[in-house]
């Protein structure tokens, strides 16, 4: 049987939750003998070619290229994940989702103390994606099948969770591991 | 007919980016540019929130370098509450020192070994499939269980002083709010092989041989790539000495001159300003005294190799002299001499954290001071990839009013972009077809900084690689992506 495939993304986050992933230390070497890793910021594999098993997604959406990613880690992943605070409910970036994104865009373009007075410009080109109203939980932009709580979960969650799922065993999650700060 | 490459999303970096080159009809590079895709807000949402906060919630940009955050943020808000930038006890400097140096050695050991290795072992050319940690985890197992415990022990420092690997509460207004145990601190001292300090030293010594081994059987490649001119800023300790935590702010341009002469980081507003441009999310940062077109400068270990006059530990002392002579004296302007700086950082960062352990402050009683309230706050740490400014203003409710962030990456933004554009006109102008290998060098070129874009999206923002070919009236006619 060949070994079941995994792909992560990070999407509006922090990297924190990957490199919690990497707190798993040296069972990583274990991980890589059990599972065979496809897209990811770890490797250069930039597009999906095949279907994956397990999609972990950190960071929940504040611009069209997350949804998009998003959407198409739904189509090729059986399983996705939603790992940490920001892809279960936006986290600390949705704290500007009580503030309009023109307030935010000005406070750090047109007023911060550093661009000098004067300056009127604000990032506008058609390369950067368009900043979405507010940010978006996974679950509201796809089904999102588990959710590891954490910020950010903790490596022995992210172990515990990824190896019972391999061998189809139910999830068992002492409070411990789920409870944070 | 021209051409626009795009190379996204970059990866083996820490967080999202994209990379677009214009080549016109002739195949010259028309522009290049580095963005920024992703902006959040920081600055904005952050206003209101009390002012203990900050060190713990602006950390949240970035899990990758949360300490710096949670220091420098830690640091300006000390101002706040009337008792820094010098006035902490013995016992909350050190353990914050202890905690920061941890962190240099866990993300300087991740940079090496699992971000940058496989274009060292397996060449820029290698099968984008092995060209990553797992590749280096099958091919060479020691090296990279070697690269995994580093990076465990500084993740294990920062959490005995910060209280999590990740996202830490360690550090609050005035203090710390824990000591070392002597056994936490045994665990680190006189912990089985290899997982000690002494061991954690050798092993630092053995990645920086295998670097200038590696160096010397591929000079043109390892000096010549990306090799320009630039002015070089970062924190020094009051002596000169090259210091990670505390200290002024000081400015070499590429002849070495002091074009900042070690000035009180508070007054950064006097130095440093930011321009906007419509095509990134990142600001581009320059020295106020040389002007906007001059007045960009790098930041990072190798901007920091360049400013300060001497490493105050001896083995890396020693590293530091053979780097220095190597370029004569002079500042060291080739982009992948960074990995030899931070390789020389982090081996002194292992003998600092080895001292540090062996110094009974850390068992000190005393965490926290108090003092007069002020309501305008600047903190700057030399985070891993280079320094970091926070300036927080409070009003008498003690709620944050105005927070203003350079992030090191931020500081790097002008020297990446250069660096991408030296890629474009030496490798992948006037060429027929942009094989995968040329895309890698672009990546590898930002790579030699560590860009910590998740940081550099603080302002609302995520990264792709993209090299798309366009005409010149800006019309896409190809576009490869990865």
């Amino acid at each position: 049987m060949s070994k079941p495939i995994i792909a992560t993304a990070s999407l509006a986050g922090c990297f924190g939750c990957h490199m919690s992933l990497l707190d798993i230390d040296d069972r990583i070497l274990k991980l890589i003998e059990l599972v065979e890793f496809h897209k990811s910021p770890v490797d250069d594999i930039k597009t999906f070619s095949k279907m994956c098993d397990v999609g972990l997604i950190e960071g929940g959406c504040c611009n069209t290229e997350n949804v998009e990613n998003l959407r198409r880690f739904r189509k090729n992943c059986k399983v996705l994940i939603s790992v940490g605070e920001c892809a279960i409910m936006g986290g600390l970036p949705a704290l500007r989702n009580g503030i309009p994104v023109k307030d935010c865009l000005e406070e750090a373009y047109l007023k911060s103390p550093t661009v000098e007075e004067g300056q009127q410009l604000i990032p506008n080109d058609p390369e950067l994606p368009l900043i979405l109203d507010k940010v978006y939980p996974c679950h509201e932009v796809v089904k999102i099948d588990y959710f590891l709580p954490g910020c950010p979960p903790s490596a022995d969650l992210i172990w515990n969770a990824l190896t019972s799922l391999l061998e189809g065993k139910p999830l068992d999650l002492p409070y411990p591991q789920v409870k944070f700060d | 007919m021209g051409r626009k490459i795009t190379i996204e999303p970059i990866t083996r970096i820490e967080g999202h980016g994209k990379v677009t080159i214009h080549l016109d009809d002739a195949g010259k590079v028309s522009q290049s540019r580095f963005h920024i895709v992703e902006f959040r807000g920081f600055e904005k949402f952050i206003q209101g929130r009390p002012y203990w906060e900050a060190p713990v919630l602006v950390q949240r940009l970035c899990g990758i370098c949360p300490v710096s955050h949670h220091l420098a943020s830690a640091k300006a808000v000390d101002i706040i509450v009337g008792v820094g930038p010098d006035g902490l006890t013995a016992t909350a400097e050190k353990m914050r020192r202890l905690m920061h140096y941890g962190q240099m050695f866990q993300s300087h050991a991740l940079h090496f070994f699992h971000l940058v290795s496989p274009d060292l072992l397996f060449g820029a050319d290698a099968d984008p499939a092995i060209r990553n940690i797992i590749g280096v985890a099958l091919k060479h197992k020691d090296l990279a269980v070697q690269g995994v415990l580093m990076r465990k022990f500084g993740q294990e420092l920062i959490e005995v002083t910060a209280g999590k690997k990740i996202h830490g509460t360690g550090a609050i207004p005035g203090g710390i709010n824990k000591n070392l145990s002597p056994e936490e601190r045994d665990r680190f001292l006189k912990g089985p092989d290899p997982y000690n300090a002494d061991h954690m030293v050798a092993w630092a010594q053995g990645a920086l041989d295998f670097f200038k081994d590696y160096h010397s059987k591929n000079k043109a490649w390892i000096d010549g790539f990306a090799d320009f001119p630039s002015n070089y800023l970062s924190l020094v300790r009051k002596d000169g000495a090259l210091d990670f935590y505390h200290g002024p702010l000081r400015a070499v341009d590429a002849q070495g001159r002091k074009v900042l002469p070690d000035v009180d980081y508070r007054d950064y507003l006097d130095h440093i300003g930011e321009e906007v441009r419509s095509w990134s999310y990142m600001k581009f940062p320059y020295l106020k005294k040389l002007g906007k077109a001059e007045g960009w400068y790098r930041v990072g270990p190798l901007a920091r190799l360049n400013t300060c006059d001497f490493v105050p530990t001896p083995l890396a002392q020693k590293e530091f002299e053979t780097f220095k002579a190597y370029t004569k004296g002079k500042p060291n302007g080739m982009s992948l001499h960074s990995h030899w700086a931070r390789l020389i950082e982090l081996l002194h960062a292992g003998e600092v954290i080895r001292d540090l352990l062996k110094d009974k402050d850390l068992q000190g009683p005393n965490l926290v001071k108090k003092g007069t309230k002020t309501h305008n706050g600047v903190g700057l740490v030399e985070a891993p990839r280079g320094t970091l400014f926070h300036h927080y203003q409070v009003d008498d409710n003690d709620q944050i009013t105005m927070a203003n962030l350079i992030v090191s990456t931020t500081n790097n933004n002008e020297p990446m972009n250069r660096a991408v554009h030296w890629v474009a006109d030496n490798v992948l102008a006037g060429q027929k077809e942009i094989t995968e290998g040329m895309m890698n060098r672009v990546e590898i070129a930002i790579r030699a900084y560590d860009p910590c874009l998740s940081c550099a999206t603080h302002a609302l923002g995520t990264m792709p690689l993209e090299v798309t070919l366009v005409d010149d009236r800006g019309k896409d006619i190809d576009c490869r992506r990865r």
